[in-house]
């Protein structure tokens, strides 16, 4: 494969939280960085997430989670996106996330965590660089 | 036959997502795929949902996706929106009004981006509804970009076509235009629970009444109550008349009518040659612009890679004209004389 192709990105807001303009504007630059990103609104289940992930074959998935329900919501999405044969596919989380919990995060397979006040730059490149990894397979 | 070929026809639906990013991709070898599913084709029957932005076409696709479901049928979607030209980026954001098809499994939807089209479709989507049909899905849902004045290609993908109308969108002179109201199988005027439905409804059947002859020759306007289809098509004219359907797609209201009207649509294709006329013209303008893309791909591929770059400069210098310039990189190209 010579031509780069165009990484494709599933935004998603699990949970009850109906705050969504952090995740519209990460879409908002993923897009400007030439991505395109599948955007499903507010109050996604883990299942809902996974399906649209699977279908949408999408690179990656981010969470954005502001309700702090991440600790029971991640793990979920993990495990069922893992049942859908999802499990090459990684999970980025934005929120607010507790330093605390950050570590445990990780260790359930979340790839990428981004707080409040992150430049969305170094996510644009934090996703072309495991975008890259991965269609390189 | 590939396993990869066979999981698409056994509907595996992991194997249909790669598929479709493999053919919005062009990866390598996905012609053969698409050849060895192409036998598998032609089974689906392919809706085009058309309109301007707004008029409400993606919660269209939910609420008539559950009344499909309802009656059995296996529903394939492509739902598509604007790729940036400046970034090629896109947001595809037609997923967020389909909430209620999550956790079907005789529902999948796909989003696509335009990738440069023009006509309202990516130029992948063709070949995607032709993977949605061999993997089993019997009724397909082809959803535009909010489509204007000129985004027809629809046409050139469905066997019906729905324009999607709402109130409020403009006056008369707008639809007696040339363009995207003469591409309507069925006109659905949705949002018609909102004020205005009626001045809709009866401007589209003023255009009707303009465009179609044989509504002036006699055929009464029959003027029914609130989700009646306005017009029926007539069997021994040989002529479709467009009927008008009212809908409120949040609301699910609207859809047995308009399920009614896709299906005597269809029934009015397949009397006689009507069908196979249709996809006979699909199929030439559709070779017609494979060619014309293959050629393209296969000349400019035989350009130095600077050698437009190089061009550009020396127009801006006024050194030579644009055509003048498309003349000289012509004559660099080695074109291989035909077999006879």
């Amino acid at each position: 494969m010579t031509a780069v192709e165009t990484i494709r990105v599933l935004i998603a807001k699990p949970g009850l939280d109906g705050h969504d303009r952090g995740a519209k504007v990460i879409a908002r630059a993923l897009r400007d960085a030439g991505m395109e990103v599948i955007y499903t609104g507010l109050r996604q289940t883990p299942e809902m997430i996974a399906e649209a992930a699977l279908q949408e074959d999408v690179d990656v998935v981010g969470l954005s989670i502001l309700s702090g329900a991440h600790m029971a919501l991640v793990p979920r999405i993990r495990e069922v996106m893992d049942q859908h044969d999802l499990r090459d596919v990684p999970l980025l989380v934005g929120g607010i996330i507790p330093d605390e919990d950050k570590a445990q995060l990780e260790a359930m397979g979340v790839r990428g965590i981004f707080g409040p006040g992150t430049n969305t730059h170094d996510i644009v490149t934090f996703i072309r660089q495991i975008a890259a990894a991965k269609q390189g397979d | 036959m590939t396993v990869q070929v066979e999981a698409i026809l056994r509907g595996e639906r992991r194997a249909v997502a790669r598929l479709l990013t493999s053919v919005e991709n062009g990866r390598e070898g996905v012609d053969e795929t698409l050849a060895a599913l192409f036998p598998h084709t032609g089974r689906a029957w392919v809706i085009g949902v058309t309109g301007s932005p707004g008029t409400g076409k993606s919660t269209l696709v939910n609420a008539l996706t559950q009344a499909y479901r309802r009656q059995g049928h296996q529903v394939g979607i492509l739902a598509v929106d604007p790729t940036s030209p400046f970034t090629g980026g896109a947001i595809l954001g037609d997923r967020i009004r389909m909430r209620d098809l999550a956790g079907d499994v005789g529902v999948f939807i796909r989003s696509m981006a335009t990738r440069g089209s023009l006509g309202g479709l990516s130029k992948a989507t063709r070949d995607a509804a032709r993977v949605l049909d061999a993997a089993g899905f019997d009724i397909i849902l082809i959803e535009t970009v909010g489509a204007g004045q000129n985004e027809v290609d629809i046409v050139r993908a469905a066997h019906t076509t729905l324009v999607v109308e709402a109130p409020g969108m403009g006056d008369e002179v707008q639809a007696i235009k040339a363009g995207i109201l003469e591409i309507a199988d069925v006109l659905v005027v949705n949002k018609a629970d909102r004020p205005g439905a009626a001045q809709t409804v009866r401007a589209l059947r003023t255009m009707l009444e303009l465009g179609h002859p044989t509504r002036q020759a006699g055929m009464v306007g029959h003027h029914g109550r609130l989700m009646a289809v306005e017009t029926q098509p007539t069997a021994d004219n040989g002529m479709w008349l467009p009927p008008i359907v009212e809908t409120v797609a949040s609301d699910n209201q609207g859809m047995d009518v308009l399920i009614t009207a896709i299906g005597q649509h269809r029934q009015f294709l397949s009397q006689g040659e009507r069908r196979s006329a249709l996809e006979q013209g699909q199929f030439s303008i559709e070779i017609q612009e494979r060619l014309r893309d293959t050629l393209m791909e296969r000349l400019l591929r035989q350009l130095p890679a600077d050698a437009l770059d190089g061009m550009t400069g020396r127009i801006q210098s006024r050194e030579i004209d644009p055509q003048g310039a498309v003349e000289t990189l012509l004559s660099q190209i080695i074109f291989t004389p035909l077999a006879p």
